[in-house]
């Protein structure tokens, strides 16, 4: 660890965009300017942090204490940086795509709207670097209340609900989460995430750390839509489409996600988690959804609900590459992570440029799209064969590493979990394109806005790049065996 | 400074003098009565800030009322703990009366300077009994805020003279109790003197304790409405005018929670232990079922009300768990919630104001800073970090699962969750529905913003700053409390 005020700084561009958004509220395009300007810095300052993360020296920055002992901290080791460079590089992306989306829809709250979402990041890449449990709890339930607003932002009675159901589970979740952190807090006598963990299995009888383990797993489970938590994310899809894209295919799931392996490498440890069986019990729970995800995609005509039960499916391929706990597995799943981030995030980006130019929602409305929107449908038909696994994509690559760490653990199990979850991504991602382009042209030729189709290409571009060169300009392979050879390679 | 010895018994002059001189300042200028409230609450906030200061900075003080040493004259102590319930009560009162002034200059002239003469009395008597060092006293200043404060309620008229009366009645059952607890612990020991008596206890017939304790517990008890003793709260806070509501719901019920904590942990400390177990069951109960009735609430005064119940219930439940970091947390949630509920109540007068009553769901974006305002101090009610709010739950818990008791965790947890249920009712149309029109702009007046404002950016201070008012002020009063 360096001393370095480079972590807490790379919170600055969200902070500062959080309040400039509202100041700058009758004036649309400075208002964005400071949404994408923060988008960037972010992106920068995390990208600073790379470096030292993959060294093995990762910064670290010191606020004020937050409790007695235990401060507030940022640092920047590989998972952190991982997560924190995924998200603000898409949310840059999203920025652009949110322009083109609440403009071409004339949305009445825009500045509510940009203001929740730099909130949302604000909370995201501060849960992402937060150096121990309690300023990752602060962030993880920032991110919890940041979030609302914008599940609820199209103000339909739909939308009110889905909120509600929101805010049940995920308070619920923080609830949980919070009895976590404080039983560590008193168990452990200390806070801070090391790699390997803090909580002896000696440090408390079996019933109680099993105990602690569970109220962990569910806190960070709801928000990593584990079965049964899942049931909000598909009620959630009534949220305006970039908010879908970003937050419930990216931040806020993924937040659960990272939270699971933070809990599994830095704070229970995988040492702990063997003698308690944990680890066993959390590779059940995640190869069921894996496979439970995916079949329920396959049931799906409205075509957000699908790619939110896919994302479902997808969330626990990480899980249980977390609960596996091998280096290979690891590696494999925290790039799963940033995989499924780019690909899904492309796949929602179409759902919604079909949504604003051709105004289907559905599977069954999706004849012909192909040949009016040639450009967005190609990108989702590469983009959603890429994420069913099929070379070269990025999640080839991580789910071959996820393949090869399960066979070598012998967890055969999460080996077939994994494959039949791959054959049956084809089968919901396939009848789509066939519809998309087989079927004769329903409408005359008309491409979305470029506002929504240069950043769906751009990602779409990111994911097959991430898989042919998935150690090329970004190291993302890199951090993600860093991170996964620090938590589980001891 | 100059005078600094002085200090324990200043905000309390201060306070009395400003209610005495208010009156007569109405003689003249009726609507400057605001100001010298104002004024004097402001003062007494800063002499009780530079009290805690001088605490931190050379140990407690303590001042001999008219030269005359205890245990024969009246002492007044400022420790760690009466140094931080003073000031959050003189702290959260010189906002609210800030707040207070464009409601109740609008009942007219005739009834400003009444209404301050008796809201400076009232607050004088609250902080006089967090200062007071000796068991009598207390009753005085406790019976002195109590009287002004039935009056400030019934002055609502029609429904207000009812809850009025009933809060009269219970608050004087609570009073006699208290006096006759006193009296028991006189004859036990003979002397009032807290320290003194403390020192005594040892050698004094057990059962005359015992029944002495009985009394002044249950008395403050229904002070500080614990349930189920409770029952003269809802009503008071729902009927009773909005800037009374606002006045009076953070600081009083907390004043009598301090007594409380004074005389069971450092008076009572070898009796104690049975009465911690009871102490934490009815914060426990008071935690559920206040939030429940919160929760049932379609008039949103009295479903802060009910909310003011659970959430008492907490800072019962830290005093019964009586270890240190229990006892932080309940402090630290006298703090957070008298501030939080402070904003609440002001926001819910603002919403009064604009006429046609204050129903759950009133706050609606026609006053955007007001619901802001009242969004941030709900989320400390729920435990949101980095809340006060949060961090008060953070040591109750830490505190309920070093004692080992699981289930008061999960009581604790539990109340977080049916507070998320009671603030969402009462904000959830600033997220769905629209405004309701009203002529004119709705948005609150300047002052009353700005003390909103001001408690929002206290609710939020409070918890990020909250490890230096634990390390400096609530950690020793809590160790000295629990013996450690």
């Amino acid at each position: 660890m360096t001393a370095s005020p480079l972590p807490a700084l790379a919170l600055a561009p969200a902070a500062l965009a959080v309040a400039l958004i509202p100041l700058s509220r009758r004036r649309p395009a400075l208002r964005e300017a400071w949404s994408v300007l923060a988008a960037l810095a972010q992106t920068g300052l995390v990208a600073a942090l790379v470096p030292a993360a993959l060294a093995g020296a990762p910064l670290r920055a010191e606020g004020l204490a937050l409790v007695p002992g235990v401060p507030l901290a940022f640092a920047g080791d590989a998972l952190g940086v991982l997560f924190a460079l995924v998200a603000s590089a898409l949310w840059a992306a999203t920025t652009v795509y949110s322009i083109g989306y609440t403009r071409a829809l004339a949305d009445p709250a825009q500045t509510r709207y940009f203001a929740c979402f730099a909130l949302c990041l604000l909370a995201t890449v501060g849960l992402a670097l937060a150096a121990n449990f309690l300023t990752f709890l602060l962030c993880f339930e920032l991110l919890t209340v940041a979030t609302y607003p914008l599940v609820v932002h199209t103000g339909t009675a739909e939308a009110h609900r889905a909120g509600r159901i929101y805010l049940v589970y995920t308070l619920g979740g923080g609830a949980a989460l919070l009895a976590a952190v404080v039983g560590t807090a008193t168990l452990a006598g200390r806070l801070d995430f090391v790699p390997g963990g803090i909580l002896r299995p000696d440090a408390a009888s079996v019933p109680v750390l099993r105990g602690l383990v569970l109220l962990a797993v569910l806190g960070c489970g709801v928000k990593a839509a584990l079965v049964p938590l899942h049931t909000w994310l598909p009620v959630a899809m009534v949220a305006p489409t970039p908010v879908s894209a970003l937050l419930h295919a990216v931040a806020v799931v993924k937040a659960g996600v990272f939270g699971l392996a933070r809990v599994a490498g830095f704070v229970v440890g995988p040492e702990t988690l063997a003698a308690l069986g944990a680890d066993t019990a959390l590779a059940g729970v995640a190869a069921a959804t894996v496979v439970l995800g995916s079949l329920a995609a396959l049931a799906q005509d409205n075509l957000k609900r699908l790619l939110a039960f896919s994302t479902i499916s997808h969330l626990s391929y990480v899980v249980l590459g977390v609960a596996l706990g091998t280096p290979g597995a690891g590696a494999g799943a925290l790039l799963h992570l940033a995989s499924h981030a780019v690909l899904k995030i492309t796949l929602f980006f179409c759902a919604g440029a079909l949504h604003v130019t051709a105004h289907v929602e559905r599977v069954s409305e999706l004849d012909g799209v192909g040949r009016r929107m040639p450009l967005t449908m190609g990108a989702f038909a590469l983009s959603g064969f890429l994420l069913a696994g099929l070379p070269p994509g990025a999640a080839f690559v991580s789910k071959w590493r996820l393949l090869e760490g399960a066979a070598t653990a012998s967890a055969w199990a999460a080996v077939g979990a994994l494959l039949l979850s791959g054959l049956l991504n084809l089968a919901y991602v396939a009848p789509i394109v066939v519809r998309a382009f087989g079927a004769p042209a329903s409408g005359p030729r008309r491409e979305a806005p470029l506002t929504l189709l240069l950043p769906l290409l751009a990602t779409a571009a990111a994911g097959l790049l991430l898989g042919l060169a998935p150690d090329g300009p970004v190291p993302l392979l890199g951090l993600a065996v860093t991170a996964a050879g620090a938590a589980w390679g001891r | 400074m100059p005078g600094g010895e002085q200090l324990p018994i200043l905000p309390v002059a201060v306070l009395l003098t400003a209610a005495v001189l208010a009156p007569i300042v109405g003689l003249v200028a009726p609507r400057a009565t605001w100001g010298l409230a104002v004024l004097g609450g402001g003062v007494a906030a800063v002499t009780a800030l530079a009290g805690a200061l001088r605490v931190v900075a050379h140990g407690p003080q303590r001042y001999a009322v008219g030269g005359w040493p205890p245990p024969w004259g009246i002492e007044v102590v400022l420790d760690p703990l009466s140094a931080f319930t003073a000031a959050v009560v003189t702290g959260v009162t010189a906002v609210t009366l800030l707040t207070s002034g464009p409601a109740v200059l609008a009942t007219g002239d005739a009834r400003a300077p009444t209404f301050y003469a008796l809201a400076l009395l009232a607050e004088g008597g609250l902080v006089g009994l967090v200062v007071s060092g000796d068991l009598f006293n207390v009753f005085v200043f406790l019976e002195l805020a109590a009287i002004a404060s039935y009056a400030l309620v019934a002055s609502g008229g029609g429904p207000a003279l009812a809850a009025a009366f009933r809060y009269l009645l219970l608050g004087t059952v609570g009073a006699s109790f208290y006096l006759l607890g006193v009296g028991l612990l006189y004859a036990a020991t003979g002397t009032l003197n807290m320290a003194d008596l403390a020192a005594r206890l040892a050698d004094a017939a057990r059962p005359l304790v015992a029944g002495g304790a009985a009394f002044v517990l249950v008395g403050l008890a229904i002070k500080m409405a614990l349930f189920p003793l409770h029952a003269w709260l809802p009503e008071a806070y729902t009927h009773a005018p909005a800037p009374v509501a606002a006045l009076l719901a953070p600081v009083a019920t907390k004043a009598a929670a301090y007594a409380l904590a004074r005389v069971l942990l450092e008076v009572l400390r070898p009796e104690a232990p049975p009465v911690g177990a009871l102490l934490t069951a009815a914060g426990s109960a008071a935690i559920l079922v206040g939030g429940l009735q919160a929760l049932r609430q379609t008039d949103g005064r009295r479903l802060l009300a009910y909310s003011s119940v659970s959430q008492l219930g907490y800072v019962a439940l830290g005093l019964g768990l009586g270890t240190p970091v229990a006892l932080v947390g309940a402090y630290l949630q006298v703090l957070a919630h008298a501030v939080a509920k402070a904003a609440l109540f002001v926001a819910a007068g603002a919403v009064a104001a604009r006429g046609g009553g204050v129903r759950v769901g009133a706050l609606d974006r026609a006053m955007p800073r007001t619901a802001a305002c009242a969004v941030a101090a709900g989320l400390s009610m729920v435990g949101v970090p980095p809340t006060g709010g949060f961090f008060a739950k953070w040591y109750l818990l830490q505190g309920a699962l070093e004692a080992a008791q699981p289930l008061v965790a999960a009581v604790v947890l539990g109340g977080s969750l049916l507070a998320a249920g009671y603030v969402y009712r009462f904000t959830e149309r600033l997220w769905v529905g629209t405004a309701t029109p009203t002529a004119g702009d709705p948005e609150a007046p300047a002052c009353v913003l700005a003390g909103l404002v001001a408690l929002a950016v206290a609710v939020v201070g409070v918890g990020l700053g909250n490890a230096v008012i634990v390390e400096r002020l609530l950690l020793p009063a809590a160790r000295g409390a629990a013996g450690g």
